[in-house]
């Protein structure tokens, strides 16, 4: 992949794009670095801030997000999903400043099966943190309406298995939008949702950053593929006051950026398989790569606020 | 002459007919309101259902294959008529409709995917 996928400075000082529209997509094989400044993002390539950046944005709270780990999923793309996903704990493990905690937004298994979520879970024991926040994907959810994923992973959550907490001042929001999908639409969170997202924030000071994770992006990736959020636009209409909200996705198994106004969206790479740009293929299923590249197209995000400055920053690694 | 070929046509019949004697004799079409007269595949493949649209006969039972590397499923669209476990690849489901009418479904996987049964 040439440099040139990615926005270098694109915000610096320039006072067009800041109020406008930016897009940044960090495809495979390599990361990018995103601070996010009042509602503001700047993007580098990786490899332009690995040695004297990454040190500056270690702050009051750090955290990882994995994605997609498709437990039971052994088909060509890649035959051993537990593997990778043990990779990318170690790689989480290795970071220099152990992360307060870990999101995993959603699509943990493959099929729903008991044994796959005991795999995930055994596997995730392996983490120097126990503390994992976790929304289902659509692969969670598909026979019994998410009960095992609720009672295993989300005995805190209400409906469907949302819920929030605070952390070192920010506001986690984790959402569920794989549930009741209706024939030719997207993603959905629903008016019971709707309905406690819009009490749970109303308390909020607006200074507060506001963390919101999901399995479908709630903004408009791609919908011919079903990426995206049917009534994600009044969620994030409940969260216009805050200056900084930052939104976490995955089911893309790529990582894609793009800053809206306040809102910085973000989606994860797979900790399983990669999936096509989007319009890039006919259909966006699992992607197969030769097994020496594999690695380089799955991996981690890791999150670093620094409150007194207002900032946030993303840093996504591969496994390779 | 008309006699010549009469005697020609049963010499034809009786050779045609010693090395057939054991078939069964054609039966009539089957009445309409026949419930299991026939049957119809779909194809799940690439995220699509293949034909999207099918016309069938009252009675027939449809099945459905999965044959991508994720699951899929069957479903209509108001999600009670007929609706499917999720389907692992190569694994298949079945529905036979019995009453005339257009049947819209959909993959409650991935909403976007949906077909249609169009019942005579």
């Amino acid at each position: 992949m040439s440099d040139s996928k990615y926005i270098k400075h694109n915000l610096d000082r320039d006072g067009v794009d800041r109020r406008g529209f930016l897009k940044c997509m960090a495809w495979a094989g390599t990361g990018a670095l995103c601070v996010l400044q009042g509602g503001v993002l700047k993007s580098f390539a990786l490899s332009d801030i690995t040695k004297q950046k990454v040190g500056n944005l270690q702050g009051d709270l750090s955290f990882v997000q994995i994605s997609d780990s498709h437990i039971g999923f052994n088909k060509e793309a890649n035959p051993d999903v537990t593997a990778t996903l043990r990779e990318a704990i170690a790689k989480i493990n290795a970071l220099p400043t152990a992360p307060s905690f870990v999101l995993h937004t959603g699509d943990l298994t493959h099929l729903s099966k008991e044994a796959e979520f005991d795999t995930l879970a055994e596997s995730l024991k392996a983490l120097r943190t126990d503390r994992i926040f976790y929304v289902p994907g659509e692969h969670d959810v598909l026979n019994d309406n998410g009960e095992m994923f609720r009672q295993r992973f989300g005995s805190q959550a209400q409906g469907d298995g949302w819920y929030s907490f605070d952390q070192k001042g920010a506001h986690f929001i984790g959402l569920v939008n794989v549930m009741n999908l209706k024939a030719g639409g997207l993603g959905t969170l629903g008016s019971a949702q709707l309905e406690w997202l819009e009490k749970d924030v109303a308390a909020l000071k607006s200074s507060t950053p506001v963390v919101v994770f999901a399995h479908i992006p709630l903004w408009a990736v791609y919908p011919q593929w079903g990426w995206g959020t049917d009534d994600s636009e009044q969620a994030l209409s409940y969260l216009k006051r805050f200056g900084s909200v930052t939104v976490l996705n995955g089911h893309i198994h790529q990582t894609m950026q793009k800053v809206e106004g306040n809102v910085t969206f973000h989606t994860a790479c797979s900790t399983a398989f990669p999936q096509p740009q989007p319009g890039q293929a006919s259909s966006p299923g699992p992607m197969k790569v030769p097994a020496d590249k594999l690695r380089s197209v799955l991996g981690i995000t890791d999150v670093n606020f620094v409150r007194s400055k207002h900032t946030l920053g993303i840093v996504d690694s591969s496994l390779a | 002459m008309k006699q010549a070929s009469l005697v020609l046509g049963i010499a034809v019949f009786a050779i045609l007919g010693s090395v057939s004697v054991a078939r069964p004799r054609p039966t009539l079409a089957p009445p309409a309101d026949d419930k299991n007269s026939g049957a119809a595949t779909v194809n799940i493949d690439n995220f699509s259902f293949g034909p999207a649209a099918v016309k069938i006969a009252a009675g027939t039972t449809v099945t459905w294959t999965n044959k991508d590397d994720v699951p899929h499923t069957v479903v209509a669209d108001d999600k009670t008529t007929f609706k499917s476990k999720a389907l692992d690849t190569d694994e298949q489901f079945s529905f036979t409709f019995s009453k005339p009418g257009t049947y819209h479904y959909f993959c409650s996987v991935h909403p976007k995917m949906t077909g249609e049964i169009d019942v005579q």
